[in-house]
């Protein structure tokens, strides 16, 4: 059976839903043992047998916490050398990402990133990714041994199979050449009130909006809905809105009960984040715009009128 | 201080992307340095103007690639190194980062500076593979940077705000793309880019071989599109329709 590894990540204490996630899949592939580093390693361990995990590995050493990723990349390249795993998966977020770039460097082995599935397959694994604009997806068969794959958070969903994990502690001795790069200080910013990730409405603003003073107008629309506020990676980059607030491949995935995409033509890079959600409308002055072809109504108009009057209409509606 | 700056000709983000006969993207279409990249450079030229120095920038690409480094060179960085090789095309995430390790390692930079991400590929695993290979510490998704003798110190992106990230030089950061606006290259800087040395070198001069790719394609199967629904053109009663759409969802 194969050897899966699920490197399960922590913050500020707490396990990560993405941990989960992974979980569902790794139980099919193989005997998953997981890994979980930092504050938090040994309460996540049971949550983590809980979801199929057969052997969690922990090592709760502050150095996982205060320095990113060569602690973690230490620990997994130490453990990969005593029990040389099949697989080893990581979610594509910033955190995972840092650490698996330097695990896969330090090995010398190749990785497949952005995938969103992994199947087994004549005794390897091939590992679907979204390929050319997102309108084809590419089976890569991944040539090292172990093979490693990031796969996009809201790919799987997590269940709990109950069960109870055998807990490890993993043994390496984190060196002073590894604590660099030390996070000094963290700093909320957003107050979000609704999560993004966790929304039933997100409605999405990009160029189309104008500019950022006319972001409030999709705030106002949000909270009439109970919804959270998104953005194409476009007016990210032009600093209209924080990164908080990114849909797409490199910001967030969401999958919404229902997504409004306003004034965002729909590139791949955002499409790949929401296509996902269960309806999608959207708002735009181009008809041809690719979002058009996707949405289960689209409207073409200007936003800034559509927006404030269907504010008005959903508080009218539900009173 | 010297800053090397990995930079990158793209597919133009505004032009459709088109398939080669081995599935990999065309790159024949209208290219460009990487808008990331830009801030990249930009970013490296405000510290080179705040501490002195030196900005070189590091490519990997087709000999036509030396325009994207001949841009950044217009903007005011230093040098340029470009590394082609007939071997390097269709270079995985480590072959490349092995590639640039080898080029940037001779330079001993106090600072390695890369944009987060691609804009074509997006998989951003060349920044911790390469900072992994040349023995650096790396600072990620930086949208600011300062600099105070051989500390640097970022504000690293998080889900719900920012981290405060410090280290000594050498040291690699990759940068967002709204860290820095990038300036438009003056006529005087596109003169004298003119004259700026690129040097070109090949995989033998760098004591690599390919090796066997990480990973191959097997094969691609169209994504499941979604159907498009209606499209109506807002006459007044495009609010009335988006409600029946929403109170169907359950959400009004």
């Amino acid at each position: 059976m194969a050897k899966v590894w699920v490197y399960a990540e922590m913050s500020g204490g707490k396990l990560q839903s993405t941990a989960l996630e992974l979980m569902a899949k790794a139980r099919e592939l193989g005997e998953v043992e997981a890994i979980a580093l930092g504050a938090g390693a040994k309460a996540a361990a049971e949550t983590l047998g809980k979801h199929g995990a057969k052997v969690v590995h922990v090592n709760e050493d502050k150095a996982f916490d205060d320095f990113i990723a060569e602690p973690a990349a230490d620990a997994l390249a130490a453990l990969h050398e005593k029990e040389k795993p099949d697989l080893l998966i990581f979610a594509f977020t910033p955190d995972s990402r840092d650490v698996a770039g330097r695990v896969a460097a330090r090995l010398g082995k190749g990785l497949i990133s952005n995938a969103s599935d992994v199947v087994a397959k004549d005794g390897g694994f091939v590992a679907k990714v979204p390929y050319f604009g997102g309108a084809k997806v590419a089976s890569m068969r991944a040539n090292s041994k172990p093979a490693i794959v990031l796969v996009r958070p809201k790919s799987f969903e997590a269940s709990e199979k109950g069960g109870s994990a055998e807990v490890k502690d993993l043994a390496v001795t984190i060196g002073e050449g590894s604590k660099r790069a030390k996070i000094v200080e963290r700093i909320a910013e957003a107050s979000e009130k609704v999560k993004l990730e966790d929304a039933k409405v997100v409605i999405s603003g990009g160029r189309g909006m104008g500019g950022p003073d006319n972001f409030p107008l999709l705030e106002a629309l949000a909270n009439a809905l109970g919804g959270a506020v998104g953005a194409s990676r476009a007016v990210v980059d032009a600093g209209w809105v924080p990164y908080s607030m990114q849909v797409g491949q490199t910001g967030k995935s969401v999958r919404p009960g229902v997504y409004i995409a306003v004034g965002i033509s729909g590139a791949m890079q955002h499409t790949v984040g929401m296509k996902a959600s269960k309806v999608i409308i959207a708002i735009n002055k181009d008809a041809e715009a690719p979002i058009m072809k996707m949405a289960d109504l689209g409207v073409v108009g200007d936003a800034l009128k559509i927006v404030p009057a269907l504010t008005a209409a959903v508080k009218a509606k539900k009173g | 201080m010297k800053i090397v700056v990995t930079v990158k000709q793209v597919p133009d983000p505004n032009s459709n992307l088109t398939l080669e006969a081995d599935n990999t993207l065309s790159r024949e279409k209208e290219v460009v340095l990487d808008p990331g990249d830009e801030c990249g450079v930009e970013e490296a030229l405000q510290l080179k103007e705040a501490h002195g120095g030196e900005v070189v920038l590091v490519s990997m690409g087709p000999e036509r690639a030396k325009d994207a480094i001949r841009k950044g060179l217009s903007m005011g960085a230093d040098r340029g190194i470009l590394i082609t090789d007939p071997q390097l095309a269709g270079a995985d995430a480590l072959l490349t980062a092995r590639a640039l390790a080898a080029a940037i390692k001779a330079e001993n930079a106090d600072l390695v500076i890369c944009s987060t991400e691609s804009y074509d590929g997006s998989t951003g695993m060349v920044p911790p593979m390469l900072a992994e290979m040349l023995g650096l510490p790396q600072l990620t998704i930086a949208k600011q940077v300062e600099v105070d003798g051989s500390n640097v110190k970022v504000h690293r992106q998080t889900a719900d705000g920012y981290q405060v990230v410090e280290a000594s030089t050498p040291a690699l950061i990759t940068v967002t793309a709204g860290i820095a606006e990038p300036r438009y290259a003056s006529l005087k800087g596109i003169m004298a880019a003119r004259s700026k040395e690129i040097k070109q070198v090949g995989l033998g001069e760098l004591g690599i071989e390919r090796g066997e790719p990480g990973e191959t394609i097997e094969g691609l199967t169209d994504a499941e599109a979604r159907k498009a629904g209606a499209i109506i053109e807002d006459d007044g009663t495009a609010v009335d329709r988006i409600i029946q759409v929403l109170a169907q969802a359950k959400v009004v």
